[in-house]
Formats: C-alpha cells, structure tokens, sequence
C-alpha cells in the first residue's frame, strides 16, 4: 500500500498552548484510519491544519510524495482533502441538490441543470442512497443531511475524506449504513480519516489507528495490533478513571410527573406529542432517540425555555404547568444544555463570571446593587478545585477553554445549587473520556444524594451504563420504555427508527 | 505571487493599544493630503488645530465646552454597544433632551435655581429616555431593527424641535430667528472664568464615573455583559432580555439626552435651530474609539473636542470648510475599523509555484 497523505513532524503553538506538538502519520490509499484521543489531544487542530484553516509552525504535509501548502479550505479541496463537519456546512431553505451544485467548482452561470442532476445521480445511484433532490434541506434528518455533506465531498472527487464524529447524530442502523458506505469507498481506494470517541466503532471499522495524546501522535497501530483496553490505556495513559458505585432506584417518590404533554415548534409541527413519563427521586432516567425527535423540546419545556402547548407537568404532586409556581420550580431544575458554546455559556467573559450566570443575583454575590467580587472570585476558585477545571490564567475568557474545560464550567454552575432535577443533554458529546467518566460520576454522586436526572444521550453505551430505565422517544412520542439490564441495542435501535412500538 | 490575508492567533498587547492611536496619525497623514489640496500647510494647520484649542484659557475651555455634550452623548451610546444594541440615534435623543429642559425652562414658571434646573435634568432624561425606549420597545416585542429606528427618529426629533422653534415656541421678541426666548437666570448652569465653560462638565465627568461604576460592579452591568455577550445564553440563564433591551435603549436615550440639557442650560440659553452639529454622529465615533471604558469615552470626547474647535478656527484662518473636521474624523473611524481588520488578521505575500 502506497501513501497518500504523510503528515511529518507538524508543530502548531497558539498563544500559551502548544496544540500540536510533534505529529506524524501517513494514510495510506484504500484505508479508514481513525484518530482517537482526549479532548485537547489535537484532534480538531489537527483537522484545521489538514483542511487549511490554520497554517502549522512547523513540519510538512506530502501527498502523493510531494511536499504541499494548504493556505485556505480552498487549497485542500482542491487537493482532494475534503470533511464532513460535526456541524453541517448546509444552506438549509435550499433543496439537496443545490447544496450539492453549490460544493462544485466551474459550475458556469448558466449551467445545464440536467448533465448535474445525471452526474450528482450517478454518485447517488452508485452508493444506492435513497434522498430526493428536490426537497429542501431543513425537511430531512439530521442523518440525511450528513450524506449530503459526504455526497459534496464524492462529486468533487475527493480523494481524502476526514469525517468528524459522524455517527453522534445517528442511529445504530444509520450508522451501520455509514459504516457500509465508508467500506466500499475504502475498496475503492478512497482514504478515509476518521474521528470518533467510541470505542466500539473504532474497533469495528478501523484499518489503522493512531493516538493522539497532549499533542503528539503517540503511535500508530495497524489491525489486529491493538484491542479495546490496549487502546484505552494508551489514550487515557496513567490518568486514573474514577471508580463508582450506581445505586437501584428505589422507585419510592415521585419527583416529576409528566402527562399528555404537547409542544409545537416554529413551524407548528408537533415537537412534543401527547408525552408521558414518570420520574421518581434518585432515578436516573435515559431519553435515547435519534436527534430531532422531540428530545430537546422536552429539555426546553421542562426548563422553562419554551411553552407547552397542552398537557400537565406535575412536580411531587404540585401541578406546575403554566403557572408562577412553575418559575420557581425550574429554579430548581439544572440543565446542561444540548449546545454548549452557543447558549451555556458567555464567551468573552471569564470563568468565574460564568459560573454564577444562574445565581448571580442571589445574596451570596451581591451587596446591593453591587456584586460581591471578592465572593466571585472566591466562589471561581472553589470551583475550580473541585471539578478540576483547566481554567488558565485568572480573568481567562470561557470561550479559551477547551470543550470538556467549558462542559465541566456548566455542571458546576448547574449543580451548585444542589437542584431536585437535572435534565442533561447529550452531556458528554464531544467529550474525551476521561471527561465523560468525570460526569458520569458527577450524575452518579447527584442520584446518590436523590438527584433525579433525565439524560438525554445518542451514546447507548452511556445510556445502557448509567441509567435505571431507558424510554425511547419517536417523533416528539414515548415509543418504548426498556430495562437497561434486559433490552439490547438492536432493541432500542428499532424503538429509535420508529418501526416498532413496545 | 498575491497577498493573501489569515486569521493571527496572537496579537500583542503591545499593538492592541496602540492601534488606536496609529490610526489616528495615518488619519492625520491621509487628511494632509486633503489640506495640500486645499492648499494648506498640513503641520502648520495641525499646530493651529493644537494652538488654537489647547494653547489659551481661552482655547481650553471651549474644547472643554465642546467635550462635554460629547461625552454625555458617547456615554450613552457605548452603553447600548456593550449588549451589541447599535443605538445611533444620539443625536435625535440630544434634541429630544433639549426639547423636555426647554419646555421646563419656558412654561414651569419655576423660580428656585436648584429646584428648576433639577426639573430640566429629569425632562430631558425622560424625553431623551422615551425616544430610545421607543426603539427599545420594537426591538424587544417585533425584533425591529434598532439601527433603522434609532436613525429615522433623529430626524423626527431635529424636526420636531424646527416645528416648534418656527411655530409655537418662537421668541416673539427675536426679530423671526428659529429660536425660544431667552431662558430665565434659574434655568441656567453656573459659568466659570468669564468664558462659555459651565458646569455640565462637571456633572459629565461625574456621568462618566456613575456609568463605570454601573458597568463594573453592578448586578445589572453584569447582566447587560452576559446579554451583550452571549444573549442566548442569557436567556437560557432566565434573564429577561427583552426587558434589558428597552431598559439598555431607555437608559441609552436618556444619557445622550441629558447632552441636550446641558446645551439649552449651560450654553445657548434658548432651544434653537442647528443645536446639535452632530455630536451624535461624533459620539459613535467617540464609542467605538473608546472600546468599552467610560474613561476611554471622555479621554476620546476630549480628542474630538480638540479636533472641533481646532478646526473652527482653521475656517478661520484658512478659510477652510468645517467639511473638513468632518472628513476628518470619518477618516479616523476608516483607519480604526482597518486597524481592527489588522488586529485579528496579518497579510502575508505568497510567492507562486507551489500552488496557485
């Protein structure tokens, strides 16, 4: 097998941070190689350099032998180097066809539409992929949007495809069809980088892995060189997982109870149908669903954030639907929200200001009209201490931190005020592992002390782990209800595409 | 080869604070150009400029004159820029100001000092208030543009104010001048040194002092930074922004409007046609030079009072149009937006062969 793409000694400092250290590895043509390492390890600033958003210090990039500038995404694409982003590049009022034309260089003003449709049909036909070129991009899920985003990358002859997390937004049926798709590329001589923190589908789909660790590439391992715990030690290193113990739930009080609730969205489509769940105290209840189906209209009716539009929500017995009690029961409700950098914190402010988003104005920070600094500042480093927050310099803007730095700034804020309810969103996406472990015992020790959690996760491995009672939810619908130690994936996998009903 | 440009991760503290200040003197050497066309020694006019406004009591205390609408106005704007509301109607809300104090000044009939120049304080705050509540209150229920409103109602305000001084409010006595009668000795600032300097400067820089400590240490300074930072998440942390918006573009007006009584009461006495030549527009300027400190916002002010009378008298001597301050000045706002362009990114010239 020839190289495509080596990647030699590359070295990228930011201010203060060195974010690629030394990094070195070579993609071979026909291979699906996957990056695996922690959150800060490189990963996304790897990425960045390979599809020329930043310019690296140091090292070279040879593709087919010769030695390669990448000045702009421009360059890259024109390299062949293409990426599928976790967040999608899509213009969403237009149809999928002309966010596929839109991806093509040297279309001409006036172009003939039907050699296109042919040309992006055959790509279609040839992955036997089923989308309709005329609907606009909004109507369709989230995992049809993302073969759009790969099917730009196919029609430009891409011959390098990086695919950032691709499977966080899918089902296990969706994925294993990615996962088909990603296959036959590689038979084709595609190459194919991959990303992902799931150790299970690194290890199904992996021809070569390679760890990343505080920015250098520690080593690269062909297939049948490493296995799970070989792969786990190497990427956590002698960071210790912490250990914990889950406690039943009792089933005893019921903390929220959740009736026939309905919540429209925008378009006044039903985002929450004729809902129903139970929630006792200490329960850690598991949402699992594939994204967009109702999961964070219910998050956002529960904290306050959107109206129902019928329906009760009954908290120990009171009924706080639609009035003042309400208010100051969501007080009471924690949310780690779905999207983190956009609505959970405040950018340019600095860590200890965002800790106290929440409370600001209770007595603890204030005198007055006037805050409290001292008890601020205070307050910060308290914190600081105890979720083991790499904050950086003191007056450190939040946007600065890595991505699990910010998460674990939100759960402290969420939960300092010992909450009765904390409904987390997808919680640990995005988040290495050793984070994630971090706030699985966060949610543990909640449910310890009789915190109830609704988690609301696409991990089923996290779900299957951490929850006592897993419901499924279909188009804004409860579709199943399963027993985390008795279902299997293949179980909720069809509970999630809505094809059957429990 | 080509220029190309890229983002900078780094930029030092160094250039950050200079380039304010870099900017202004590529201002300087851009107009000078403007000055040789005119066929005006450009070091002599800025060591006029200089002479003129710093150089004599007298020179000083009308750039302080100058300084002060300019701050009150500056101030009242930056607020609104630091929850990214876009308030460019400090000029209208001047106007409105000067409209509440006038009306106070004219039909109270009060006679204590104290007691009447507190009354026209609280009307042109309100008035000045109301007019930016007004887009505050758009802006908040229907999403409307504020930078529409606040800009279409100055010209409302300004010629509201000529319908009263052309009409109802003009002074029988003033041979059919646009302007009010003379306001009465209670309605009017104490004055210092003989000169046109009075008191509202005083009470500016005090402005100025109460808005930082609002900004920095208040609760509610606090949440206008969450919302201007990150107003989803402000929501999210069950602020009610839309609340704050009105309140932010209320308070905005009010400041500035405040800038038109201490023109009616400390300077012209009267309400009259042309109050304002601009100093709502100059404070846009002023804000944005100033970033987000109260104290950068008088330093500035005191800048572009410099720049205003220095260039009076260039009128003076050189017959220059005041066109030119205001070229000027537009060039100073040019080469700062391109020295934040600077800040955040670098050009680097590519050589070709490798890639096109």
């Amino acid at each position: 097998m020839s190289n495509l793409l080596q990647i030699k000694n590359i070295r990228k400092t930011f201010p203060g941070v060195v974010a690629l250290d030394t990094i070195s590895l070579s993609i071979a043509r026909g291979e699906i190689h996957t990056l695996l390492g922690e959150n800060g390890a490189g990963k996304s600033t790897l990425m960045n350099v390979l599809t020329g958003l930043y310019r690296p210090d140091r090292g070279e990039i040879l593709l087919d032998g010769v030695s390669i500038q990448l000045n702009s995404p421009r360059d890259s694409l024109a390299m062949g180097i293409g990426m599928v982003h976790q967040h999608f590049m899509l213009v969403s009022a237009h149809t999928v066809f002309e966010n596929i034309l839109l991806a093509l260089e040297g279309v001409p003003n006036f172009y003939s539409r039907r050699t296109y449709r042919q040309k992006v049909q055959k790509v279609l036909d040839a992955f036997e992929l089923d989308l309709d070129l005329d609907s606009p991009v909004w109507k369709l899920s989230i995992g049809a949007q993302q073969w759009i985003e790969l099917i730009k990358l196919l029609v430009r002859d891409c011959r390098l495809l990086i695919l950032d997390e691709p499977t966080a937004v899918l089902t296990p049926q969706e994925s294993a069809r990615l996962f088909q798709v990603l296959t036959r590329l590689r038979d084709q001589g595609k190459s194919i980088l991959f990303i992902s923190h799931k150790m299970r589908e690194v290890m199904e789909i992996s021809d070569r892995v390679t760890v990343l660790k505080k920015g250098r590439s520690l080593v690269s391992l062909s297939r049948g060189e490493y296995d799970e715990s070989r792969l786990a030690s190497l990427m956590i290193g002698e960071d210790q997982i912490p250990m914990w113990i889950k406690p039943a739930c009792k089933y005893e009080q019921l903390a929220l109870e959740i009736k026939n609730l309905s919540a429209r969205n925008d378009r006044g489509l039903a985002d929450l149908d004729n809902f129903n769940m139970k929630l006792y105290r200490g329960q850690i209840l598991g949402v699992a669903g594939v994204a967009g189906n109702g999961q964070k209209a219910l998050a956002e009716v529960l904290t306050g954030l959107k109206e129902a539009s019928s329906g009760r929500i009954l908290a120990e017995g009171r009924d706080i639907t639609n009035s003042t009690a309400r208010s100051s029961y969501i007080a009471g409700i924690a949310h780690i929200p779905e999207d983190r950098k956009s609505i959970g914190i405040a950018p340019d402010m600095t860590v200890g200001d965002n800790l106290i988003m929440k409370n600001f104005a209770s007595r603890a920070f204030r005198r007055w009209i006037f805050q409290d600094r001292a008890a601020i500042r205070r307050n910060a480093s308290a914190k600081i201490n105890e979720f083991a927050i790499k904050a950086g310099p003191d007056g450190n803007p939040v946007r600065y931190l890595s991505g699990g730095n910010i998460q674990k700034v939100i759960i402290a804020r969420e939960l300092s005020e010992k909450p009765a309810v904390l409904v987390a969103l997808y919680p640990t996406r995005g988040l290495d592992i050793g984070s994630a472990e971090y706030v699985h015992k966060v949610i543990i020790d909640g449910a310890n002390q009789g915190m109830s959690t609704i988690l609301i996760s696409e991990d089923l491995d996290e779900l299957l782990k951490l929850s006592d009672q897993i419901v499924v939810m279909f188009r804004g619908r409860l579709v199943g209800c399963v027993d985390p130690q008795a279902t299997t994936r293949e179980e909720i996998g069809l509970l999630m595409s809505g094809e059957v009903q429990s | 080869m080509k220029l190309i440009s890229e983002k900078r991760e780094l930029t030092s503290r160094l250039f950050r604070i200079s380039a304010p200040l870099i900017s202004i003197l590529v201002a300087l050497f851009v107009a000078g150009f403007l000055l040789m066309a005119a066929g005006v020694n450009p070091l002599l006019a800025y060591l006029e400029i200089f002479r003129e406004s710093l150089g004599s009591v007298y020179g000083l205390s009308e750039t302080l004159v100058k300084t002060t609408p300019l701050i009150f106005a500056s101030l009242g704007v930056s607020l609104a820029f630091r929850m990214q509301i876009w308030n460019i109607g400090a000029e209208g809300q001047i106007y409105m100001g000067a409209c509440g104090a006038t009306a106070v000044a004219l039909f109270s009939g009060i006679e204590n000092h104290s007691l009447m120049i507190t009354a026209m304080f609280l009307a042109a705050f309100l008035f000045g208030g109301l007019w930016g509540g007004v887009a505050g209150v758009l802006r908040a229920r229907w999403q409307v543009n504020e930078v529409i409103v606040t800009l279409l109602m100055n010209y409302i305000a300004i010629l509201g104010v000529d319908y009263l001084i052309y009409g109802p409010w003009k002074d029988p006595k003033g041979f059919n001048f646009p302007l009010t009668a003379q306001f009465s000795e209670a309605a009017r600032l104490s004055e210092y040194f003989d000169t046109r300097f009075h008191s509202g400067f005083f009470l500016a820089l005090f402005c100025a002092l109460l808005m930082y400590l609002f900004m920095e240490r208040t609760v509610w300074g606090y949440e206008i930074k969450v919302i201007g930072s990150n107003p989803k998440a402000a929501r999210y942390a069950g602020m009610r922004t839309g609340l704050a918006i009105f309140a932010v573009l209320f308070l905005s007006g009010a400041v500035a409007g405040i800038a038109g009584f201490s023109e009616v009461a400390g300077l012209q006495h009267r309400l009259q046609h042309g109050l304002s030549p601009g100093y709502g527009y100059t404070a846009i300027i002023i804000a944005w030079l100033a970033k987000r400190s109260a104290f950068g916002v008088v330093i500035v002010s005191f800048l572009m009072g410099v720049l205003l009378v220095g260039g009076d008298s260039l009128q003076l001597s050189w017959q220059l149009p005041i066109a030119f301050v205001y070229a000027f000045q537009g060039l100073i706002l040019f080469f700062l937006l391109a020295s934040d362009f600077f800040i955040h990114n670098r050009l680097r010239l590519i050589r070709g062969g490798q890639h096109a």
